[in-house]
Formats: C-alpha cells, structure tokens, sequence
C-alpha cells in the first residue's frame, strides 16, 4: 500500500504507477465541469478511455438519516437541499408522499397552484441544464442567455415564496399562499417570450459545427442498457422509451392537462439535447393550461389552499385565532407533530431530472422510522460506469454534462 | 506638423502621482480578485448566478478560475463534508499567498442545518476563513457585498509584508 505522507497524494488501492501501457487519471472531486463533485477514476490507453469508476459521496450529509429524527413537516426545508435546482419538485414529491400516507384531499386551488410551480421549476431545471452543459462544451453566449432566462423565472418564484433557489414552498396538504397578484401577467410574459429564447439557443447550437462535434454519436445509451441501469426522464426518453410518470401515472391535474411526451430513437448527447428543448415547450404549454385552471377556480370561488384533516394539518389562521380546540390542535401538532398511521408507502413523481421517489415507513409515531429517497441522478451516475468506455476524454465532459446530475441528489 | 515634445514646465506640471507602494499594490490586488470555482452545494448555483449575466461579477474583476495556482480567492459554496475535507486543505494549499477565503453560506460557517455524521461543522475546521457570509442560501446580491467587503479589507492590508500565518479556529 502507498504510504501517505504530504508530497504525494494518498489513493487508497489505486496505484498509479503500471507495468502495462495504460495511465490512470484521477477525475474531480473538485473539477469545474464534474457538475459538483463527481469524482471518477479513469483508465486511459492513450487518449481512450478503457474503464471508468465514479466515486460518490463526497457531499453525502445523512439526509435519510436527518428524516429519522424529523418530525414530517420540519423536513420539507430539507428536501429543497437535494435537488436544488429544482427545489420544489421535491418538496412537492415529498409532501406527496406524506398525503398518501394520511389519505388527505387536497384542494383544487393549491393543486393548480402546486402544478404551476413544478411546471416553473422544470423550466428552471432546464434552462440551468442547457447553461452549464453549453458552458463545459464552449459555448459562453448560451450559457448567458439562458442565465438570464433564469432569473426572470427566479422572480416569479421569489414572488410567490421569497426564496430564489430553496423554496419551501410546497406543504404536506397544499400550499401555505395564494399566488400574488403580478404573479400571473409576470408568467404570461415571461411564457410568451419564452418560444423566441429557445429558438435563439437552438440557432446558435443547432448546426453549430462544434456542438455537433460534440454531441452527434457521442455517449450512445441502447435501449436494454438504459432500462437495465434504471435511467428515467430525459435520459430514458432519449433511448426510445416514451416513458413519463406524469403520463404513465398521473398524479395531481395532469391529466386534465395536454402534453407530449418527447422521445428520440438516436439514443446520443444530441438526442438529449433535443428533449430537453422540447420539454421546455411543453412545460410552457402545461403553464398556459394551469393559468386558465387557476382562472376557473377563481371563479367557481374554491379559496381554499390547505387540505381540511384536523388531526393532521393545522386548520387555517383564522380559525386558530377564533377556536380555542383548533389552537389546541395547532399547537401539538407543531410541538409533537402528526402522527401518520401505520403503514407505508412509495411515491413516484416525474422531477425534471427523471424518477423521483420517496419511500416513508410509518410506525404511527411523529418520525418516519424509515425515510429512502430515490433520486433519478444516482442511478444516472452508475451508468457512467458503462457509458464512458470506449469514449475520449474530451467525450467525458459532454456526456457527464447530458446526464444533468445534481450531487445534492446523488449523494443525499 | 504636430509638436510631440510636451514643455512639462508650461503644461499643468509633471504628469505624476503620488502615492505609496502598499496602496498601489492593495489597489491592484484588490481589483482584480480571482476566485476559485469551489461550488461544493447550492450555494455554487448562487455563486454561478453571480457570474452570470445579471450579476455580472467581472465588474468587480472577479473571474472564476478552475486552478488554484491563478486564483487568490476560494469562495467556498456549500456544505463540506469529511470525506471532501482534505481535498479542500490541499487546493487552499496550493493557491500562491497572498490568498483570501470567503465562506459562503450557513453550511460552511458552520454546518449549518445539517449536524451529521457526515459534515464538517463550518470550514474553518480546516482552513482560515477571511470572511463569514451568512445565509441559506445567500443571494447574489450578498456574495456581491461580501466581495466588497473583502476589497475593503485587502485595501487596509500592509502590502509589503509577507502575510502573516492566519489563525484557524
């Protein structure tokens, strides 16, 4: 074994210096395109990689671990700190779970609502995606352009829960707040604009001779291989498999709504590329549906934002200054927290990153004895290991980019 | 034909200036802070939105670095965890001094909501830390400041001395 000592770095069962022809380069955790910190080890002959090893866990905090000794509702801010790029989509999977498991109705209104900011969160997601991944290939004018996409959506988030990245803004049976009045002509803006943006960031990517480079016949995902690492989302959609969990199994309106589910049968970077331009299209679309919806509630006047469970959810601010029983309610429920039944339960729902699940194993107390999130970016980690042989190692960047990992996620 | 010679003795006098070493130094380092890419969690996208299009850090002569060796300024943007914690020893150690740490955000002030086995609690634990920016995660506005602040502090810095061992906690 290598000794550790201060002038050379210590690698624990990996040696570095070999008999044969070929070279190990150590990859990350700290490298500005690994997209967090993504560690792999990489086995070179010559300029080919022949074997590739992703090392996880370096920003690994025990989240599962934190949920064990959580009552249900003070976890939800840490569910923002996974997939912190789209933060809500978390919580809203979370809060999913838990209702499922207390079998609460949630009000039209909040679903409307809820919906709006999954849908806006996905566009965040995306657009985020295409800056980076656009950034690690070389292309810095779409990587402002689409930061500046961005932040308009970061407003309207900021709008309507005042946090621009963690959110919070979703609870276990609703939403906390009506959405604010500059809320919807602020979308309407933004949405309308929003064709013209991704036509501008496929004219410059489209044809572009490095970005075809970079992308075409680069990182090809069969179907088989796909399907057996586990991949969802886009990363399945671009392998042949129209597969969406807003489809497949809808959960809150979307099935009341209208969308496309865009895949691709050329299974490569560019594929991907292609699906994440277009399911900015049909989140765009799912919005101007969810502004028409929120309109409808407004007239039929359902102003209710919390699900009505006493003894689960704390009944709504007036009530709790008026009725001393509901105070009462409250405040055990905010000192001890609820009490789901025994039971358990496993929640899917479509995160723009793919399959999102969270797995709660209630024994009736106030914690979750067992609390597994299932996180779409880990198992698309594991398929690097797979993914990257054969490939050069200017390859590894594109690819590690069209996977759209989050590390927040992967290692919880 | 135009005259190049310039009569100093007639117009407005000498073009000098006058000053001292350590100003000019601090002026130019404090100009032209180049920071290194640590984006460890959420705060990097905070630290990224920065450097993007609205917040527009290059103003400040800011420009994220990918090499310790280019770079005077580590902004540490995230939570650090132990396994992370002796690559982030190793990067602060080879950055050329003078060198300044900014720790972003309440994860590595000091672990903030995330008391686990697996955190580091604040990352100053393992190296000295300049400035403490609060917040989870903090907007860019405050990074922004925190820059500010830090130019502050460089401009009241001795320029001529080699700097002094900083204290770690």
């Amino acid at each position: 074994m290598q000794q550790p000592n201060r002038l050379r770095p210590f690698f624990e069962n990996i040696t570095f210096d070999r008999e044969d022809n070929e070279m190990i380069v150590n990859f990350g955790p700290q490298h500005p395109s690994a997209h967090g910190q993504l560690r792999l080890i990489l086995h070179l002959q010559q300029e080919q990689i022949v074997k590739a090893h992703p090392d996880v866990g370096y920003l690994h905090r025990g989240m599962e671990k934190m949920g064990e000794n959580m009552i249900y509702n003070e976890f939800m801010p840490t569910t923002d700190r996974m997939d912190y790029i789209a933060s809500s989509s978390n919580n809203y999977g979370f809060a999913l779970a838990v209702e499922k498991l207390i079998d609460v109705h949630v009000p039209r209104r909040a679903k409307v609502i809820r919906m709006m900011l999954l849908e806006i969160n996905r566009l965040i997601s995306h657009l985020f995606w295409l800056a980076t991944t656009a950034l690690d290939i070389g292309a810095m004018t779409v990587f402002l352009y689409a930061f500046r996409e961005r932040e308009y959506l970061m407003d309207i988030i900021e709008d309507y829960c005042g946090a621009r990245l963690t959110h919070a803004a979703i609870r276990i049976g609703g939403v906390p707040l009506d959405i604010p009045d500059n809320f919807i002509p602020d979308l309407k803006d933004f949405l309308d604009k929003l064709p013209a943006n991704i036509k501008d960031y496929e004219d410059l990517l489209d044809t572009n001779r490095i970005w075809l480079m970079r992308m075409e016949n680069v990182g090809i995902i069969p179907e088989e291989m796909a399907l057996s690492w586990g991949c969802t989302g886009p990363m399945l959609r671009a392998s042949n498999v129209a597969w969406d969990i807003r489809k497949e199994e809808p959960y809150e309106l979307y099935d009341e709504v209208e969308f496309e589910v865009p895949y691709s049968d050329k299974c490569d970077n560019y594929a991907r590329y292609k699906i994440y331009m277009q399911e900015m299209r049909e989140s765009a679309k799912i919005l101007y549906q969810t502004i028409d919806m929120y309109a409808e509630t407004v007239k039929n006047n359902e102003t209710e934002l919390m699900a009505h469970s006493p003894q689960y959810i704390s009944a709504p601010k007036l009530e709790l200054m008026t009725q001393n029983y509901s105070l009462m309610q409250h405040f055990v429920l905010v000192t001890q927290g609820m009490r789901p039944p025994v039971g358990e339960v496993y929640i899917a729902t479509e995160s723009p990153k793919g399959e999102l699940g969270f797995y709660i194993n209630s024994q009736g107390g106030p914690y979750p004895y067992r609390l597994k999130l299932r996180a779409p970016s880990f198992w698309h980690t594991g398929i690097l290991t797979d993914l990257l042989p054969g490939h050069y190692i200017p390859d590894v960047v594109s690819i590690i980019g069209t996977t759209n990992i989050v590390f927040g996620e992967v290692d919880r | 034909m135009a005259q190049h010679q310039v009569n100093y003795t007639q117009d407005n006098g000498l073009p000098v200036a006058l000053t001292t070493i350590d100003k000019v130094v601090n002026w130019g380092r404090s100009n032209s802070l180049w920071a290194l890419t640590y984006g460890l969690a959420c705060c990097g996208i905070e630290m990224m939105a920065s450097g993007a299009s609205r917040y527009d850090f290059d103003r400040y002569g800011t420009i994220f670095r990918s090499s310790p060796r280019q770079s005077e300024l580590m902004i540490v943007a995230g939570t650090l965890t132990k396994k992370h914690a002796e690559f982030i020893k190793r990067l602060y150690d080879q950055m050329a001094e003078p060198r300044w740490v900014i720790s972003m955000g309440s994860c590595a002030n000091t672990g903030g909501m995330f008391n686990t086995y697996a955190t580091v609690q604040g990352v100053d634990r393992v190296i000295p830390v300049d400035l403490y920016l609060p917040g989870c995660a903090p907007r860019p506005e405050t990074l922004q400041y925190a820059v500010m602040m830090l130019q502050k502090k460089i401009r009241a810095e001795k320029a001529g001395k080699a700097q002094r061992p900083k204290r770690l906690l």
